[in-house]
């Protein structure tokens, strides 16, 4: 392996940005392909397909085998308010293999009681996001109903890319909300990016079905993440 | 999916750091699996001159072998695949408990 390779996938790696390392088994060169980087050809469709998946795999190309080493930040879950569907968001999202941390200023709901077993923050979430940032592998959803909090953690949400944003509240309560994301300068096609209604349509009516609803959602949204990642790695890059 | 302490433990930072002392250093990886595996396919397991290693590429079934192919491709510099398992029983001393195969993909860093 080239040395220069494996520093600049540490450092890929630690930034929670997808990497892949090629190589080619024939002669054992290899390269670094970060996520959005374009390749030509099969090799191309076999990185893309290696991105979306998160799986590393050997692949045959015009009689040349390739390994495609994929290293993709594991993912996150931040839910901003400690509510009922975040008591059930919890184990589903740890089963799910979703690292999940809640974020909630009321200290009446964050407590420890409520939440045993997940990392959980009873600060204002434009506090606690300043020190543990939103990334394009990171999920926000926010369902505390009081626009004083959610409206901190969309924000930050829509800026970093997350790879997905859902906010809990009626048709009525999204409309108002639209509103004053405008009003913060924040696009129509930006703003279109929140799933609200939260959680796929499953007709779900308890806490419990919301939250699974919502776990599905952003299962969903992580592996069709391809567009909304690339588009945002073009902006920052 | 990785947690607190595999991070600490993560084989690639730990090759990154001790090529940066000046050491020779091999790279094991797993590059495809068969049926039961013990690790995953992208595993890796690093190996310095001295045999010192971390990380796993089999979860201790065949380490050992691998070390002993890694010593020689630091010392030649060329690539190897070895592959484990219980097809292979009467090319290798050493196979998988668990009846899977794995191919293991050593090279040397630098």
């Amino acid at each position: 392996m080239d040395p220069y390779c494996l520093k600049k996938l540490n450092a890929e790696r630690q930034a929670r940005r997808a990497a892949l390392l090629l190589t080619d088994l024939g002669d054992g060169r290899d390269r670094v392909i970060k996520e959005g980087d374009p390749v030509a050809g099969l090799l191309g469709d076999a990185v893309k397909q290696a991105f979306l998946s998160g799986r590393s795999s050997v692949a045959e190309i015009e009689g040349r085998a390739f390994f495609l080493n994929v290293h993709v930040p594991p993912p996150r879950l931040v839910v901003i308010g400690a509510v009922h569907i975040s008591q059930a968001l919890a184990p589903m999202a740890k089963i799910a293999g979703y690292d999940m941390e809640i974020v909630d200023p009321r200290t009446a709901f964050a407590t420890p009681e409520r939440f045993p077993d997940i990392k959980l923050f009873a600060e204002w979430p434009q506090d606690i996001l300043e020190q543990r940032p939103l990334d394009p592998y990171t999920a926000v959803a926010v369902v505390t109903h009081d626009p004083k909090i959610d409206d901190q953690a969309l924000e930050r949400a829509l800026k970093a890319g997350c790879f997905y944003v859902g906010a809990l509240g009626s048709r009525k309560t999204h409309a108002k909300r639209v509103e004053r994301l405008k009003v913060l300068g924040f696009s129509e096609d930006e703003i279109a990016l929140i799933h609200s209604p939260i959680g796929l349509d499953i007709g779900a009516a308890s806490p419990a079905e919301i939250a699974v609803a919502v776990m599905a959602e952003v299962i969903k949204a992580f592996r069709a993440r391809g567009l909304q990642t690339a588009r945002h790695l073009e902006k920052t890059a | 999916m990785q947690n607190p302490s595999e991070q600490i433990r993560d084989p690639l930072l730990i090759a990154e750091s001790w090529m940066a002392e000046g050491r020779d250093v091999a790279i094991a990886t797993v590059v495809e699996t068969w049926g039961s595996a013990p690790r995953p396919v992208g595993s890796h397991l690093v190996i310095d001159e001295a045999g010192n290693f971390e990380g796993s590429v089999s979860g201790g079934c065949v380490e050992g072998s691998v070390i002993a192919e890694a010593m020689d491709v630091i010392s030649q510099g060329t690539p190897r695949m070895l592959e484990f398992g219980v097809a292979d029983e009467t090319a290798w001393q050493v196979g998988l408990s668990c009846g899977g195969r794995i191919k293991v993909y050593v090279e040397r860093l630098g």
